[in-house]
């Protein structure tokens, strides 16, 4: 009994630290310190480590301010739903737009038209989808049309959890739809036989990356380029390489500041400027090194050895934008339910 | 646990009738059953315990200190051990609580009871810990009124420990009823008869009566405390310094490539298992021997 007193007392103890820590917190708003919650997608861990450092130096500076930004990384629609379900996120930094869509939608978190308040659709940074073979690409995969043969097993994540995984099956759609002069039960069929090879179905990107190159599952990864070029950094590439499909899709992840978010807390000063830094030269310089496509043409020019030509298509203007995209793929009857049949 | 620990009594029972009636039973078939027994532990208990610190030293002592003590590591285990420290009162005082009420008064609805109790057991952790963002989410029943205070529930320490409370709660009572019923309510009348008020009874007779029992409880609990993933991962929002346990926290370690420090990480999880075994092991060799005494 002496232990559960000396154990109740230790709670005491520590839930009157807790209050303390949680009024110091509250109470920093607009003095001293300040803290940003980052609510981001999967393979963006280490873009945003790098940006962050660079961040708060440049905030520092600017402001005199010291700003701690905490990160969170999960499946882009994962990572919504927190959002929505009351994940205190003061910017939201997601994969695809319509993630973003449906937290204004869900909750009103943010204004409906948060794509308009920042540049080129407030996507500091593109990326598109390729495919991440072994070294000397046994299976000889050279372009979609390889991914459905017999003997190739392939990973992707699930599309109706991961963003990644969204645009990797647009990607793929955009191909067939060329290939069979938009010939829809050609194209579902093509579909269809592509996610019969697919071994594993992860929930997020970095999940499936993990598939692949840890547990050595699968003959390729469809992957975003910059999760790929970040695999051939950390692997090796005398283990992988990278394999550009005769068409893509410009894949845009976009950020916003959650306005109510912000206003709660105070923040709302910082979490525009976080995201504003992320346009200039330095944070475009980030972007890249990270293997995410710069929007600044100069940081684009200078990088551009590093990125690959490939013939893409974008969400817009291929499927009408991410609302009826999602609606016509990917929620609940759409042609993902249609073509997916586990094996 | 309870129902293994009785499986294996049951178990080394056998044999002793076996060898009475057939002393000539071959020792082949012995040797036979040991050595099948020790290659199944060998290799789904030894090899890859020693697996995980094999792969924890991979790039040297100093390389897994240097993991375990970086700030986000830190305040995983801290965060872990908060959660303990509030999970194990609570669910030591409920335990009790329903263990009493069940096993010394007679009511209807007691099985029901019993079978509530033991709900946890049968939720999958993921279901429990999305009953609690239904429940204090922001869209969820309790959320308007939550966050009309500006009381963070989901996503933040509160949210870690309920979830964790609902998952272990079974635990303590668990181990608790079996042991009161059989021993009976006898002592305690004649305590009351004597002239004992109700708390001293509990004090002088109940408590150091089933003490063991609740620290063999309290110790199943916290295994399971420190080592929940599923309802955690729920409710966590997975910020890292702030709401990731030590579980949570080895699996983004994992994730970003991070391999030594997510094994540094998960072989001290390790040693706390390996500790919280030899302390079992302690607990039931004094309440076999206690228990020995008595007969």
């Amino acid at each position: 009994m002496k232990k559960l007193m000396v154990f109740s007392s230790l709670i005491l103890a520590f839930g009157v630290l807790a209050g303390c820590n949680s009024e110091k917190t509250e109470g920093e708003g607009n003095s001293k310190s300040v803290e940003l919650l980052n609510v981001s997608y999967d393979p963006t861990r280490e873009l945003y480590q790098e940006f962050n450092d660079a961040f708060v130096k440049h905030w520092k500076e600017e402001s005199g301010q010291d700003v701690t930004i905490q990160q969170s990384h999960g499946g882009s629609g994962k990572q919504g739903r927190a959002v929505i379900d009351g994940l205190e996120a003061d910017v939201v930094t997601l994969a695809l737009a319509y993630d973003i869509d449906a937290i204004y939608e869900a909750s009103n978190l943010l204004a409906e038209d948060w794509q308009k308040r920042l540049p080129e659709n407030s996507t500091p940074y593109t990326s598109t989808i390729v495919f991440l073979v072994k070294k000397d690409n046994p299976k000889g995969i050279k372009d979609w049309n390889d991914l459905i043969k017999k003997d190739v097993s392939v990973i992707t994540p699930n599309p109706k959890t991961s963003g990644g995984a969204r645009w990797n099956y647009l990607a793929a759609w955009a191909y067939a739809e060329k290939s069979f002069n938009n010939d829809e039960t050609k194209v579902k069929d093509f579909m269809k036989k592509l996610y019969q090879n697919v071994e594993v179905l992860d929930s997020g990107a970095r999940g499936a990356t993990t598939t692949f190159v840890e547990r050595e599952i699968g003959d390729v990864l469809i992957a975003w380029e910059n999760e790929a070029y970040l695999t051939l950094e950390e692997f090796g590439d005398d283990k992988y390489e990278i394999v550009n499909p005769s068409i893509s899709i410009l894949a845009e992840p976009p950020v916003a500041v959650v306005d109510k978010v912000v206003e709660k807390k105070g923040t709302k000063e910082v979490a525009e400027a976080y995201l504003e830094y992320l346009y200039t030269d330095a944070g475009q310089e980030i972007a890249a090194k990270n293997f995410y496509r710069p929007r600044d043409e100069k940081v684009l020019a200078k990088y551009k050895d590093q990125f690959a030509n490939i013939d893409m298509v974008t969400v817009d203007e291929k499927f009408g934008g991410w609302k009826k995209a999602q609606e016509t793929h990917f929620n609940d009857g759409g042609t993902f339910d249609e073509i997916y049949q586990p094996q | 646990m309870l129902a293994n620990h009785n499986s294996v009594a049951a178990e080394t029972n056998k044999p002793v009738i076996l060898t009475r009636n057939a002393t000539k039973e071959p020792k082949s078939i012995q040797w036979i059953l040991i050595s099948i027994v020790l290659l199944f532990l060998t290799l789904f208990l030894v090899v890859p315990l020693i697996a995980i610190f094999v792969k924890a030293f991979e790039k040297g002592a100093d390389a897994y200190f240097a993991a375990i003590a970086h700030p986000d590591s830190m305040s995983a285990i801290k965060l872990t051990l908060i959660v303990v420290l509030i999970t194990l009162p609570l669910n030591a005082i409920f335990g009790v609580v329903a263990a009493w009420t069940i096993t010394k008064y007679e009511f209807k609805g007691k099985n029901f009871l019993i079978t509530l109790i033991d709900l946890p057991f049968s939720v999958s952790p993921v279901i429990a810990g999305l009953i609690f963002v239904l429940l204090f989410g922001l869209h969820g029943a309790l959320g308007p009124l939550l966050q009309n205070y500006d009381i963070k529930v989901i996503f933040s320490i509160p949210g870690i420990v309920i979830a964790s409370i609902f998952i272990t709660f079974p635990f303590i009572a668990r181990e608790l009823i079996p042991l009161m019923q059989s021993q009976g309510t006898s002592e305690e009348e004649a305590s009351l008869t004597l002239g004992a008020g109700g708390f001293k009874t509990f004090w002088y007779v109940t408590l150091p009566n089933i003490k063991w029992g609740l620290l063999y409880g309290v110790i199943l609990c916290n295994a399971r405390t420190i080592g929940e993933f599923g309802a955690v991962s729920v409710v966590s929002g997975h910020i890292r310094g702030m709401t990731n346990t030590m579980p949570l926290h080895i699996e983004i370690l994992y994730n970003e490539y991070q391999f030594s420090a997510a094994f540094a990480v998960a072989s001290l999880m390790s040693i706390f298992a390996i500790i919280t075994l030899v302390i079992k092991i302690f607990i039931e060799w004094k309440t076999d021997f206690k228990s020995s005494k008595v007969s």
